[in-house]
């Protein structure tokens, strides 16, 4: 048997999902701690199946401006990966690397989106990793594209692109702690309902 | 007074005058605005994707161009509007990101503003503005008390139709 849309995993799967989401955040937290040379901490991610507009409801509305780090999949498992980050995240990040003061996502310069964009591939590099080790699937991402803009206006982009059956997304919620600042971090997994297949029957799950 | 009524992704609402629809953050989906200035009745569709998919007929009409156009002309006609009389604003179908060598990504936001446009030609509806493509989000206001077009975006502040 085959899963056809998100809404069909059930609680085990979800599992499946989470630990590929906590192994992933790990690593994202050890790459994003050497790069930014300070101590990260992070939370147990939390793993969701939301539709879009659930989802923008989850990160503070559908017009709150966020950074968004889309990356293609491909290899074994197809799709699409994307990374959200919210303007403290950005402002954090840059602080430590690049020494900004005055960090305003409404005119970030090129060297400012370099490095952000930077990070988001990182992070996805850190989960594609997770997801490659734990299945054994060669799974290839695309040089990542960045844009600042709406939540809402991103968010769509994945489940379009993929000219997906639901309006559903796996959605990977990170706590992450740094000395006093706690940024969250949303990772955002839309696989083709065959590669999503092919993963779980790797995993030895039944589907 | 008037109320504000929400329009989600793939949804689609009609209201009469006094009302006011909004769709938040449209990147390559389309709003669609038609509306009736002797009923005074408009609509607001908020499409994700150009065609319905025929081997899948169980999809939600409003998700896609070809279908929701014709549930909204249908709905409004219903309610007493002339569709001699109904005329369009759209705006959207942004390409939201450029992904490097991969010029096919993204393009389904031009193919939806195509879809939206061929099909308002089918019903000979007038497209009296259009506030489409490039690379940004829009959030849609559509005020039927005189069929106004509010479009707000992060990059580049209001306009209005």
């Amino acid at each position: 048997m085959s899963i056809y849309n998100l809404e069909q995993l059930n609680e085990m799967h979800i599992d499946v999902l989470k630990e590929i989401g906590n192994i992933g955040a790990g690593n994202a937290a050890t790459s994003l701690s050497q790069m930014l040379n300070t101590e990260v901490d992070m939370t147990v991610p939390k793993v969701r199946i939301l539709n879009i507009n659930d989802a923008a409801t989850a990160m503070g509305g559908p017009e709150n401006v966020v950074i968004g780090i889309l990356a293609k999949l491909c290899g074994d498992i197809e799709g699409i990966m994307m990374f959200i980050i919210e303007q403290e995240f950005a402002k954090t990040v840059l602080t430590s690397l690049l020494g900004a003061t005055e960090v305003s996502c409404d005119n970030l310069t090129e060297m400012e989106l370099s490095a952000i964009s930077e990070i988001g591939n990182i992070m996805i590099s850190a989960y594609s990793g997770s997801i490659s080790t734990l299945s054994q699937l060669v799974m290839k991402t695309s040089v990542p594209a960045i844009t600042v803009d709406m939540v809402g206006a991103l968010l769509s982009v994945p489940a379009i692109e993929m000219s997906s059956v639901s309006d559903q997304i796996i959605f990977i919620e990170d706590d992450f702690l740094s000395g006093d600042k706690d940024v969250s971090a949303n990772m955002l997994l839309v696989p083709t309902m065959d590669s999503l297949n092919r993963l779980m029957q790797k995993l030895g799950i039944e589907l | 007074m008037s109320n504000m009524v929400t329009i989600g992704i793939s949804d689609m609402k009609i209201v009469k005058s006094t009302d006011a629809l909004v769709t938040y953050a449209l990147g390559s989906c389309v709003g669609i605005c038609l509306y009736d200035s002797i009923m005074k009745i408009g609509g607001l569709g908020h499409i994700m994707l150009p065609v319905y998919p025929e081997n899948n007929p169980k999809e939600n009409k409003y998700r896609f161009a070809d279908t929701c156009i014709p549930e909204m002309v249908n709905d409004m006609v219903r309610l007493g509007c002339n569709p001699k009389r109904i005329m369009a604003k759209i705006a959207g179908g942004a390409k939201m990101f450029d992904v490097a060598g991969d010029s096919a990504f993204g393009s389904i936001g031009a193919r939806n503003v195509i879809a939206v446009k061929s099909c308002l030609q089918s019903f000979k509806i007038p497209i009296y503005a259009e506030d489409t493509g490039l690379n940004y989000g829009r959030t849609v206001y559509f005020y039927t008390e005189d069929g106004t077009m509010v479009v707000k975006s992060f990059s580049y502040g209001t306009k209005t139709y």
